[in-house]
């Protein structure tokens, strides 16, 4: 045999044997693993409400108003005041098409939408639109981002309270509860969770 | 705490960590490529494919080794993205294009995991721990290997021999890369990270509305994203992805994984040459492009100068609330640094000379401190010029490490140095000039311009990073980037095989009183100086029509 031929058998069989060791045996054993010792994280953290899944407290959700007309695909969505509101996403929360908006630093098409967003988010909680926090006007990276800033959230407070019918001081109490610190304390950022926030909200009426 | 001393804390932890595994891990890599053992295992697999592994390899076998299973993975990519629509747990994605198959396959051999595609919609689970995953195990070995054939070139006399490829790669890939691997996909599917087989799965949210939960085998696959410097994301939105990196701890693991083989090769590279001095010289030029590149991106970044920062009040657009502009801004300085390109943030939405750096990381060549392997060559090809500057300074024959720099050795290192530059900008220059090309821009004006810059910057160092505004998925992209991944990848290679050869070859010279010692802080800032002036220089005027007019306007 020649070889060249020789030595391309040699890097077809190599590549093989590594398809079944690094690419078959070695994810089936990491799930294996992982299944049995947390199945749970493993399945992607999916939260429940009376016995029915709602989710995933990795995932954040859209609170909006049911569309006027559901088949009207230009029909904004408006937000609904009985839930605390998530940060923009470039992807309407789809996880099926997960990223960010890309625009750049000077873009004049985010510029406008931050300058939208900062009246409108103003205008929704009743508060000054200079005290707005970043994160209310931004797109995450993911366009799946669980989290909003405390600030953020105690500003929805009112609107939310006023919306259910509930004290404010109850869902200060839940802000409290639903704030994930920094990882071990100094690693991160610390975010309130709108998906479990808002559940343990709809449990309160 | 106060965000600033977090910060700090947080890259305190990261320098610690890396410090501690500097020596530990730097020994067992020498210690692998060295030994003259076989485990029974590997002398069993040696069989199956029938090498024999006593026997060492000389150059132009070592690096037609390397061609070969480098383009029968390409090969054997493609026909299982073709395929996959065939195949099991293809979760009913569609066919992929020819095109974008192609750039995908080269993309995932060649150690960059540019993306042209995304994850949710266009791979099916068998793609991507039977395609993809091993190609981010193989491509990240076959790195190491050809650093260790350049390391056995400097250490090694009177020898036409560099090595065994089949040896090297086995051993990198089954005793280095899979052990940390299965350790730490343990620990990030114990933080939240997804690992199973399902497809999307449909729940009833809060609202009523309809939310599609995806799955996936996502830790084992984002461990060696990250270890092997590969970073190519299961879903679209990369390490941002709360199932890839759901919490602030996750995130420190995942710039740690991404760092740690190439932080400790400056030491495997010391103990072969027999003198440590050596490779802390080269950690110590690593770690100053390093920190100064983090600092200086945490900083632009939570200074926001651009016009819809200010406006927002602060440099969140493109990042996650939980990980927050510091440990965004400490990912994306780590991963332009090494060849790695995954994202936890989006660096098209940062501030204009925050992301002009991350470009600037990648146009350093990646050595600072690079990708698994190609990041130590390509400082050790920096070296040989540096130490060629400074004989040429003096009027004596330079030599590195005893071995004497000719003409041969000069002409292979500044090949090296041209490869890349003239894929850059020769790729972006012409994508620029034709419309339809131009027209792939999401943003226009100066950050146009960078985001077309960042795309073959990204493709010819073979990070796989991006601007990701621009539109890269046509014939003409997925082709030229394609090109730029696959010469950017292996004619580098061609050369620092040639020149292990070459230096092997010769009979160490005896240092002298005339010697220039490669091991002093002298040397450190010599070699420093040469990275910044050789490399930055050469991408200057790019620079000035992107990132730089853009951030002084």
């Amino acid at each position: 045999m020649p070889t060249f031929l020789r030595t391309h058998l040699t890097a077809l069989r190599m590549l093989l044997v590594m398809t079944v060791i690094l690419g078959i045996a070695y994810p089936l054993l990491v799930t294996g693993i992982s299944q049995l010792a947390f199945p749970a994280k493993a399945n992607g953290s999916v939260v429940e409400r009376d016995g029915k899944e709602i989710g995933s407290g990795l995932l954040g959700q859209s609170f909006d108003l049911p569309k006027q007309n559901p088949d009207d695909p230009d029909e904004q969505a408006q937000p609904d005041p009985k839930w605390f509101q998530p940060r923009p996403s470039a992807g309407g929360y789809d996880p099926k098409s997960s990223g960010a908006s890309n625009l750049g630093p000077n873009s004049e098409d985010l510029l406008k939408a931050v300058e939208e967003r900062r009246a409108a988010v103003a205008a929704f909680d009743g508060v000054d639109p200079a005290s707005v926090p970043p994160d209310a006007l931004t797109a995450s990276g993911s366009g799946l981002d669980p989290q909003i800033s405390v600030a953020y959230a105690k500003e929805q407070v009112q609107r939310v309270a006023k919306a259910r019918g509930v004290p404010a001081e109850r869902l200060d109490q839940l802000i409290a509860q639903y704030t994930d610190g920094r990882s071990l304390g100094f690693l991160g950022q610390p975010g309130v969770n709108v998906v479990l926030l808002n559940r343990a909200v709809a449990d309160l009426t | 705490m106060s965000a600033t001393l977090a910060g700090w804390l947080q890259a305190i932890a990261l320098v610690g960590a890396l410090a501690l595994c500097y020596r530990p891990l730097g020994d067992y890599i020498a210690g692998l490529l060295t030994s003259a053992k076989h485990l029974r295992a590997e002398r069993a697999l040696y069989r199956l494919v029938g090498v024999d592994g006593d026997a060492d390899q000389r150059w132009p076998v070592y690096l037609r080794s390397v061609l070969a299973f480098s383009m029968l993975s390409v090969l054997f990519l493609y026909g299982l993205i073709r395929l996959q629509t065939h195949l099991l747990l293809s979760l009913g994605v569609p066919e992929m294009e020819a095109h974008q198959a192609w750039n995908t396959a080269i993309s995932f051999t060649a150690n960059t995991n540019w993306q042209s595609y995304s994850g949710e919609s266009a791979m099916g689970h068998l793609v991507q721990m039977a395609g993809l995953a091993v190609q981010n195990f193989v491509s990240a070995a076959v790195g190491i290997a050809v650093v260790a054939a350049l390391i056995r070139g400097f250490t090694r006399n009177r020898t036409d021999r560099v090595g065994n490829f089949w040896v090297d790669l086995t051993r990198i890939s089954l005793r280095l890369l899979l052990p940390i691997a299965i350790l730490f996909a343990l620990v990030l599917a114990a933080n939240g990270v997804v690992q199973n087989f399902h497809g999307f799965h449909e729940v009833t949210t809060l609202t009523g509305g309809q939310q599609a939960i995806p799955g996936g085998p996502v830790a084992s696959q984002e461990v060696i994203k990250l270890l092997g410097t590969n970073g190519g994301g299961f879903y679209n939105a990369n390490s941002a992805h709360p199932f890839e990196n759901p919490t602030g701890f996750t995130n420190l693991v995942e710039v740690f994984l991404l760092l740690v083989i190439a932080f400790s090769l400056p030491r495997t590279f010391g103990k072969m040459v027999g003198d440590h001095r050596q490779g802390y010289a080269i950690v110590s030029v690593m770690g100053l492009f390093w920190v100064a590149s983090a600092a200086l991106i945490t900083f632009f970044e939570h200074q926001h100068a651009a016009s819809a920062l200010q406006a927002a009040g602060a440099a969140m657009e493109g990042k996650e609330q939980r990980l927050g502009i510091a440990g965004s801004s400490l990912f994306a300085a780590s991963t332009t640094l090494t060849s790695t390109g995954a994202v936890n943030s989006f660096h098209d939405s940062y501030s204009p000379f925050g992301g002009g750096l991350t470009i600037f990381n990648m146009m350093l060549g990646e050595i600072a401190p690079g990708g698994t392997g190609s990041g130590l060559y390509g400082m050790l090809i920096l070296a040989i010029v540096a130490v060629f500057v400074a004989g040429l300074m003096v009027g004596r024959t330079p030599e590195y490490l005893g071995k004497k720099l000719g003409g041969r050795e000069m002409k292979f290192a500044s090949l090296y140095i041209l490869t890349t530059p003239t894929l850059v900008l020769i790729g972006a220059g012409t994508a620029i000039a034709l419309p339809g090309e131009r027209a792939g821009m999401l943003n226009s004006g100066a950050h146009g311009f960078s985001e077309v810059l960042y795309a073959f910057t990204s493709a010819a160092n073979n990070n796989g990073s991006a601007f990701g505004g621009i539109t890269v998925n046509t014939a003409w992209y997925d082709t030229a980037l394609g090109l730029a991944m696959v010469f950017g990848r292996f004619l580098p290679m061609v050369f620092v095989l040639a020149l292990a050869g070459s230096l092997a070859r010769q009979q160490p010279v005896p240092a002298s009183a005339g010697t220039l010692p490669t091991h002093k802080p002298l040397f450190v800032g010599l070699l420093s100086g040469v990275v910044l002036i050789v490399v930055g220089l050469t991408y200057f005027p790019a620079l000035a029509l992107g990132p730089i007019a853009e951030g002084l306007r």
